[in-house]
């Protein structure tokens, strides 16, 4: 029966989570509204760019998240996969549509950055083609989830997809940035790296953080009504099996 | 190693016999390829400068289509629990398996190259970069998506399913199959392109009958 | 000696059966029965390997089984639900590739001799699609004793067959339990092994023995 024990309630997380998640919605709500207001009203605007380099402000700290949320899914996969811990099957699950959506922000607000900036919505700069490739390694983890009934098989199919994709992260992003250094080797922004001005850095800082906690807090909210819907369908299946 | 040969000669008499499968993958290869004079109009030099793309994505897309069958027939009567049973090691069963498929879907595709870039009007200095670049690559593409066809035994959707996990990661190999042969015709260095395609093939038959075994496991249970 | 010893089975979040022991030794029979859905199957998979106990552990003459899954594999013999006949070789062909995949002898005499035993030698040269079900099974059958296991785990055997080839069933697991092998076999009781064991899957069911006992 002991064995059993780990797929009981993990009541302890739950405790746990309804304390963090109102702090993390705190802090969300706090460092966004800190975040927009210094990257709308005390960051300069670039003296090339104008104002419409403000959308950085999103932009950045978007394209950070969706390689942070893979990152967090391909290690939960790896957990759940070697120690079969169950929260690290959920937190893998829920943490990927919210990892698509920062992403697929990242890329519309890239586009809309691109239009003042090259005039065209669209552009194959090598960092906006490397995060549309990751937007469909997030659609095909989804897709693999959804694709069995059977929730066990699931699980374990796209841990393994997440675990590959992750290792392909890097050999993507090498070929994309060798493919564009190949086909276009001027129309590249420098942004990032040191030379970032601090009256930039600041509330890019702050945005990212803003993301992080937006992240927790939602990845909570999932995780709770995960481990709901789990209940109910166990309960059901007892309905069924004559518990 | 005895019984690796039995199962590659196994599946390649199962191939043959079934002799329509596999010369279905190179119709769709053909056929493909030959749509685009349609689409870009029959220009020469339109068609020369997209010729190596075209037949590199052409080539991915069967290679795909072929996929979904790998694995399927042997899940579906049974044999593959018996395949996981024989004291062959998984990992083994999968690289005999996915030999077996490229002796069948990769290599004819191979061979039909050099007449689709005539069609395609490409520079014939880049025929033989061509040939060479599919020999390095397809056998990636193989083991690639011996992975994703692993992945969705048993699931709903099967083939588009197939198509959306495993494109995305035969991204690599397209981009240096194509500048590879680019590069020839352009008459630039092209071993670079080659080595890493060749770098890519050993890193993925390092690790793609890994998860392909990891894949079929969790498929059996 | 196979034995199992507090095997717990979860499929798909249901406990199928749980603190399950058995134990068969050289010569033995163990035979199970229980209801739809109790876990005759899923035990059998355990036993082969193809599916993880979440806990509990197989023994295989004192030595844990599951360490090796491909040592273990190759003492036993796993016939399913599906008989793995392809359509376009032929039943000699079929039965050969699997004893060769096993190492075995793949003589045409040997895979002869051992259609023979399910009275299917006249079909070697049928191709596996013009088979009736009952001829797939037999087949499938043969295919276990042309490269011998000591340990044979047949679910539910005797479907698709007819009398006639049940008796044969019947004497070839005679046999290879008089040459010290073991058989694990899971039935809807149409089969008469002698002195075999008998084991209940439902009885480890939690569910149910709570009711029962309410």
């Amino acid at each position: 029966m002991a064995d059993l024990h780990r797929f009981a309630n993990p009541t302890r997380f739950l405790k746990l989570a309804a304390i963090i998640q109102p702090w993390a919605l705190a802090v969300f709500l706090l460092s966004a509204a800190i975040g927009l207001y210094m990257a709308f009203f005390t960051a300069p605007a670039d003296y090339q760019q104008g104002e419409s380099a403000r959308i950085m402000y999103v932009h950045v700290p978007a394209a950070w998240m969706a390689m942070f949320c893979y990152t967090v899914m391909a290690v939960a996969s790896a957990v759940s996969l070697i120690w079969k811990h169950p929260l690290a099957d959920v937190s893998a699950r829920a943490s990927a549509p919210v990892g698509a959506a920062f992403t697929f922000l990242a890329l519309a607000t890239g586009s809309l950055w691109g239009k003042p900036m090259w005039g065209t919505w669209w552009v194959w700069d090598a960092r906006l083609t490397s995060v549309l490739v990751l937007l469909f390694l997030y659609i095909g983890y989804m897709a693999l989830q959804g694709a069995f009934d059977d929730r066990v098989r699931a699980a374990k199919a796209s841990a393994i997809l997440a675990l590959v994709g992750f290792v392909n992260v890097p050999i993507i992003k090498f070929s994309v940035d060798w493919w564009n250094t190949l086909h276009q080797p001027a129309s590249v922004i420098k942004m990032g790296g040191s030379s970032i001005h601090p009256s930039m850095l600041w509330p890019l800082l702050i945005m990212a953080i803003a993301f992080k906690a937006y992240y927790v807090w939602v990845l909570l909210v999932r995780m709770r009504a995960e481990l709901v819907a789990n209940k109910v369908r166990i309960l059901r299946l007892k309905q069924v099996h004559g518990g | 190693m005895k019984q690796f040969a039995f199962l590659v000669r196994r599946d390649l008499s199962l191939a043959f016999r079934q002799g329509m499968d596999s010369l279905l993958v190179v119709v769709f290869f053909v056929i493909a390829v030959v749509l685009f004079p349609f689409g870009v109009g029959p220009e020469p030099g339109t068609l020369s400068r997209i010729a190596a793309g075209v037949i590199w994505v052409a080539a991915l897309l069967s290679t795909m289509l072929s996929l979904e069958r790998l694995f399927q027939t042997d899940y579906d009567d049974g044999s593959l629990e018996l395949l996981a049973l024989s004291s062959l090691p998984l990992e083994v069963t999968v690289l005999a398996k996915v030999t077996a498929h490229w002796i069948t879907s990769g290599l004819p595709l191979i061979v039909a190259a050099p007449v689709l870039a005539v069609l395609m009007q490409m520079d014939t200095d880049g025929f033989l970069v061509l040939v060479a670049a599919l020999l390095l690559g397809t056998p990636s593409l193989s083991l690639i998506g011996a992975i994703g066809a692993a992945l969705i035994l048993g699931s709903r959707r099967g083939g588009v399913l197939l198509s959306l996990l495993v494109l995305p990661l035969y991204i690599p190999v397209l981009i240096f199959g194509v500048s590879a042969v680019d590069a020839a015709i352009g008459g630039y260095e092209f071993k670079a392109q080659l080595l890493i395609l060749g770098g890519f093939f050993i890193g993925t038959l390092a690790l793609a009958p890994w998860a392909g075994a990891g894949g079929l496991r969790q498929a059996l249970e | 000696m196979f034995e199992g010893k507090e095997l717990t089975c979860i499929r798909g979040e249901r406990l199928v059966f749980t603190g399950l022991n058995f134990a068969v030794g050289s010569g033995g029979a163990l035979v199970l029965i229980g209801p739809n859905g109790a876990g005759k199957s899923s035990l059998l998979r355990m036993m082969a390997g193809l599916l993880k106990p979440a806990s509990g552990k197989l023994l295989w003459n004192d030595a844990l089984a599951l360490d090796d899954i491909d040592e273990h594999a190759e003492n036993l013999h796993y016939v399913g639900h599906h008989d793995a006949v392809k359509p376009v070789l032929s039943v000699l062909e079929n039965v050969r590739f699997w004893a060769g995949v096993r190492g075995g002898d793949v003589s045409e005499k040997n895979i002869l001799n051992a259609l023979d035993v399910f009275d299917a030698k006249h079909l070697a040269d049928v191709p596996g699609r013009f088979l009736s079900a009952g001829q797939k099974r037999r087949v499938n059958l043969a295919r276990i004793i042309a490269a011998p296991a000591p340990l044979w785990l047949l679910d539910e055997p005797t479907t698709a067959l007819d009398r006639a080839s049940i008796a044969l069933l019947d004497s070839a697991i005679r046999k290879h339990r008089e040459g010290g092998g073991i058989v694990v076999l899971s039935t809807h009781a149409d089969i008469n092994i002698e002195s075999a064991t008998v084991l209940d899957i439902s009885d480890f069911a939690q569910g149910r023995e709570t009711k029962g006992a309410a």
